[in-house]
């Protein structure tokens, strides 16, 4: 074992008290200092911690630092290494169930814990999901395939291609659901793009993650799988979707529109809402409830069509007041092909930026505006100042997200330059990034306080 | 193993529980007084029966940080419940509900704490490390509870010796819980995430009076910082009981001190009747090795039963299983607590681990009542080819939960050749105590991740020290040698008007009787006049000390303007009138008894008391009673 394994984590002075006493890290020891005896085992210190403190593990199961310059001796009397397992079952193959395929992209949908960093380590095999998730052998005969170990928020060009092309062979297979686990935070992102380079999937696309990590007793984790894998196994719905939490009970999933579908919580289990529009369907563990009937059904063929165009030199750019022209000068000034502006209420952005913005349009970038309000339509001829920036070139996108119009023009200029083709992929709906009509149940944040809010939260398990 | 009976509770001698090797340890939980909460910001002490809203969760096992189940965590698993949270928006936010992450420890929960330690003579960690401690029986809902070990080792007086602490850690409280029928779990979220600390002792006591009267010590220690809460529910503990050969109990939420005898006593009896028990099953043969038990469906026997219970669950469609215990017979009636049979026992774990909470949620043939029919009994025994020295248990309820039910019943009558099962107990009202969980192990502990380890400083342990009370034992003998009226002497000792008395006394020149009772028997009178007394300080008597030491205050004084500052919320100085002068008396007695002529009295005697009366209720708090009555006793006719 290297010195690394052996003193894990440690560094600086309680490095040097460990190698004095040649105590490695899982050796049964008893600390001595000045005052005090400590029985226990020598835990691997998190690399981020500072030099100065052995970690131990007391026999009652709780952990305390130690000042390594107070340590007069370290007795050693045996060793307890830790082997992290997850009981691994051999998943049950029913030749009756429909047969569905797991990628993982990282994230903490199931996962273990690494006691040196913190970080959870995700269990991912059928056998260790088996083993930690028995019910999804109630669903289907599961297969999973890692294609990234990465968290959300570092997935890109490479990973969305990949994975796009990763469904299109799984659906050539003949697989009758696809789930995708990822982490929660860029998860509306991929969703999006996934929405455009897989096209006419005859499959559902089930993405899904968990708000609280699977070492956990509360976590989402479990659920959000059932959830998940029964959409991909039984519903009718071949649109790619995310399934999680609708409300913050153990109750039921949403299965949300990938391109109306946004993260709106840093930390809330039901983070994810439709905006602008409704869920398609809800999702427990034993009925799917299709909320809607114009997503597209479930087929036999394998006619799916895969393209991962994508270009990388798009910004989004979300204005503020008394923003500077020099940010958009620098868009430029670095070669960018496309920018989406989240203007403010209709979708509006200060008058000092039009030279900058009429520079961008002269240089050939292109340029979408869509709301920060994230619900509405970006309206540009109620005001002057809307009309004034259409002439600049600046395009209104309806009621696309910002983060979806960001996706489809990355994906749209990985196709073609020219400004009408452009164009023309960006206003026609694909996936309902956008829509003709706003619901009336569309926007529905209800406000805490109210009477009529209140009691209706104290009879819903929000 | 000695030939011992256990006594009813009274005669029961220190020998006695020395002959059963009774030994036992205690672990005292006591909320800190802090505005916030332990790990939000929400207000602490905030407690109402009131919520606006609910949640619903599930609690699934985990693996732990050495890569093992744990076996509370596995039966909780068993047990399925619905787990609901009534939350109330003004004293919980969604940390509590599990839908944020932890903000920072709070600092003033932390100081406290280290107080406490510090009181205990323990060692305080150099580094503090927060440890997740799971709880699968939904008490606290992100399943487990945040803690960490803030003292190590340490000790008390007691009597002529000392007991030694383990540990001292700070933690979150849990929920309340409302009820717990079938597979629903009713929580009131309230308490949730309030600072504690909790104190364990080595398990040193040698009966259960001293297991109380130790319990009393840690409180008072904590109550003598002066920054702990009181009052119902915000000191509680858990005893851990064991006799020779038996094993460590934990009897969990012991909300009195005074019930700590009587349950610490059932508590050795049952350990040492479920010890003979074993050797009486070892007498008839039965070993974990020779055990035997088999289950049956005996629904179709029984229904068209008289017996009611049994009736309306068939009748309900439910199903009736009965666990044959080969050899058993007579065994379910064996007494294991005060009017409380092994019987018991069985019950417990089926009504914890199936969730068959209506009682009776058993029947047996070790039984008298009058339950199933002498002849649907004699078709179950020969369905089930049981003879008359097995026992017969039946179990009803649906499917899932009677098999559950039933495979328990088998598990518990085993554990019974091997001892006692390592279990944490729950405190009944009549001091017996009924099976809670499987005792968790270390195994349940997990490093949080949410929150780096906290460096507990030399400055901030200086500052603390230099803070830091005198203990309340020394303090005690300080107010005896000053002789401090006894009555006060046990709440002066931790009273947080500790330091004002030892001003008083030792640098004012005031008199330890009218310090001590100013300070301690004073207030409780206000109380009693519903008045709030909260707001009296330090400060507040330093100023009526030295007031009445510049003699612009009488000693009767001191009461009368104790009430004024509580009515009004606030000392002034004007409240102090300047003290009556021998010719002040004298014009107030002349303008008295002024009243008095032409009056006839009843009785003439009480001349003399009303003038007195009349006179003091004119001068109060501006000079002293006696002198007032010395004065018209000797001038007045």
């Amino acid at each position: 074992m290297s010195t690394n394994e052996s003193y894990k984590g440690y560094k600086g002075a309680a490095l040097d008290t460990l190698k004095q006493f040649e105590a490695l890290v899982w050796s049964d020891v008893v600390i001595s200092t000045e005052k005090a005896e400590f029985t226990g085992i020598i835990l691997p210190r998190s690399e981020a911690a500072d030099p100065n403190h052995v970690v131990i593990k007391l026999r009652t199961g709780y952990n305390i630092g130690i000042e390594a310059s107070k340590i007069s001796n370290i007795n050693i009397e045996g060793r307890k290494e830790a082997h992290y397992k997850i009981p691994e079952k051999a998943f049950p193959v029913d030749p009756k169930k429909p047969r569905v395929k797991l990628f993982g992209t990282g994230g903490t949908i199931a996962s273990r814990l690494d006691y040196r960093t913190g970080a959870v380590i995700p269990a991912f095999s059928p056998g260790e999901l088996y083993g930690s998730v028995p019910e999804l052998a109630d669903f289907c005969n599961l297969e999973t395939e890692k294609l990234y170990g990465v968290f959300s928020e570092n997935m890109g060009t490479e990973q969305w291609a990949g994975t796009a092309n990763a469904i299109g062979a799984e659906i050539e297979r003949g697989v009758k659901g696809i789930v995708i686990g990822h982490g929660t935070d860029t998860m509306h992102h991929t969703a999006a793009i996934l929405s455009f380079m897989v096209q006419n999937s005859p499959v559902p696309i089930v993405m899904v993650g968990s708000q609280r990590s699977s070492d956990r007793p509360s976590s989402d984790a479990a659920l959000n799988l059932m959830h998940s894998v029964k959409a991909a196994a039984e519903s009718d719905i071949a649109e790619v979707t995310v399934c999680m939490f609708g409300p913050t009970s153990d109750s039921y999933g949403l299965l949300h529109q990938g391109t109306r579908v946004r993260k709106m919580h840093s930390s809330y289990r039901s983070t994810f809402r439709t905006i602008g529009d409704f869920p398609i369907a809800m999702v427990d563990r034993t009925k799917i409830t299709p909320l809607r009937d114009d997503y597209r059904k479930r087929r036999t063929d394998k006619n799916v069509i895969i393209n991962t165009a994508f270009e990388e030199k798009v910004a989004i750019v979300y204005y503020y007041p008394n923003m500077q022209p020099d940010i958009i000068d620098s868009l430029i000034d670095n070669g960018y092909k496309g920018i989406v502006i989240a203007g403010t209420g209709l979708g509006h952005v200060n008058k000092p930026l039009y030279p900058a913005l009429k520079r961008a349009h002269e240089k050939g970038i292109h340029v979408y505006m869509t709301v920060q309000t994230l619900w509405g339509y970006v309206q540009m001829y109620v005001y002057d100042t809307g009309r004034d920036m259409m002439e600049l070139g600046v395009i209104p996108s309806a009621n696309m997200l910002p983060e979806v119009a960001y996706m489809k023009l990355c994906w749209a200029l990985g196709q073609s330059n020219d400004p009408e083709i452009v164009r023309n992929i960006m206003l026609t709906p694909i996936a309902n990034e956008t829509t003709e009509r706003e619901p009336s149940n569309g926007y529905l944040i209800l406000q805490g306080g109210i009477p009529e809010v209140e009691e209706f939260i104290s009879k819903y398990r929000k | 193993m000695k030939d011992f009976e256990f006594k009813p509770f009274e005669e029961m001698t220190p020998e006695d529980y020395a002959t059963v090797g009774f030994k036992s340890g205690l672990e005292v939980h006591q909320q800190l007084l802090t505005e916030k909460k332990l790990f939000c910001h929400c207000p602490a002490g905030q407690y109402s029966d009131v919520y606006h809203a609910e949640i619903l969760r599930h609690m699934r096992p985990t693996l732990s940080e050495l890569g093992e189940y744990d076996g509370t965590a596995l039966m909780e698993f068993k047990t399925k419940k619905d787990i609901i949270y009534r939350i109330n928006r003004k004293n919980v936010c969604t940390y509590e509900m599990d839908d944020t992450p932890p903000f920072l420890i709070n600092e003033q929960a932390l100081d406290i704490a280290i107080e406490i330690g510090m009181m205990m003579d323990a060692n305080i960690v150099d580094e503090m490390h927060i440890a997740r401690k799971q709880y699968l029986d939904g008490s606290i809902p992100t399943g487990f509870q945040r803690t960490a070990i803030v003292s190590v080792g340490g000790s008390l007086p007691y009597k002529d010796r000392t007991i030694n602490l383990i540990q001292m850690s700070i933690e979150e409280d849990s929920c309340r819980e409302v009820s717990d029928i079938g597979h629903r779990r009713v929580y009131l979220a309230d308490r949730l995430g309030m600072p504690l600390v909790e104190t364990v002792t080595a398990p040193e006591m040698k009966t259960p009076v001293e297991v109380a009267e130790v319990c009393e010590i840690v409180r008072r220690v904590c109550r003598s910082t002066s920054h702990v809460r009181t009052g119902m529910g915000a000191g509680r503990e858990d005893v851990n009981v064991s006799v020779d050969g038996g094993t460590r109990i934990e009897i969990k939420g012991v909300p009195k001190i005074k019930s700590i005898p009587l349950l610490t006593y059932n508590e050795a009896m049952r350990q040492w009747n479920l010890l003979k028990l074993r050797e009486e099953l070892k007498n008839r043969g039965i070993t974990p090795e020779t055990f035997e038990a088999k289950i049956d469906d005996v629904t179709r026997f029984v229904n068209k039963t008289h017996y009611k219970p049994v009736f309306d669950a068939i009748a309900e469609g439910k199903v009736v299983k009965c666990v044959t215990l080969k050899g058993f017979k007579d065994l379910l009636k064996w007494q294991t607590q005060t009017d409380t049979y092994f019987s018991r026992e069985i019950s417990d774990r089926v009504r914890v681990i199936a969730c068959l909470t209506t009682q009776p949620n058993i029947i047996h043939s070790d039984s008298h009542e009058v339950t199933l029919s002498t002849s649907e009994g004699q078709k179950i025994r020969k369905f089930v080819g049981a003879n008359t020295e097995d026992t017969l248990v039946i179990v009803w309820g649906s499917e899932m939960d009677a098999t559950t039910a039933a495979n328990e019943i088998v598990i518990r009558a085993k554990e019974a050749t091997v001892g006692i099962p390592s279990e944490t107990r729950q405190a009944l009202w009549d001091g017996t105590n009924g099976f809670e969980r499987i005792l968790p192990g270390a195994n349940r502990m997990y490093p949080d991740t949410d929150l780096p380890p906290k460096k507990i400083t030399e400055e901030r342990l200086a500052r603390l020290t230099a803070a830091l009370p005198e203990k309340y034992w020394i303090r005690e003998n300080w107010y005896k040698e000053l002789n401090v009226p006894v009555d006060l002497i046990k709440d002066l000792s931790t009273s947080i008007f500790g330091n004002i008395f030892k001003i008083a006394v030792s640098e004012m020149g005031i008199s330890p009787k009218l310090a001590s009772t100013v300070l301690i028997q004073f207030p409780k009178r206000l109380k009693k006049m519903r008045l709030n007394v909260d707001i009296l300080t330090e400060d507040i008597f330093h100023n009526i000390f030295s007031a009445y030491k510049n003699n612009k205050l009488s000693k009767d004084g001191i009461l009368y303007l104790l009430v004024r500052i509580c009515k009004s919320g606030e000392y002034k100085e004007d409240y102090l009138s300047p003290l009556a002068t021998e010719q002040d008396l004298k014009n107030k007695v002349k303008e008295k008894i002024f009243r008095f002529e032409n009056k006839k009295l009843y009785n003439d005697d009480n001349k003399k008391v009303l003038m007195i009366g009349m006179v003091m209720r004119d001068l109060r708090g501006r000079i002293n009673g006696k002198q007032v009555a010395e004065y018209i006793n000797n001038n007045i006719n």
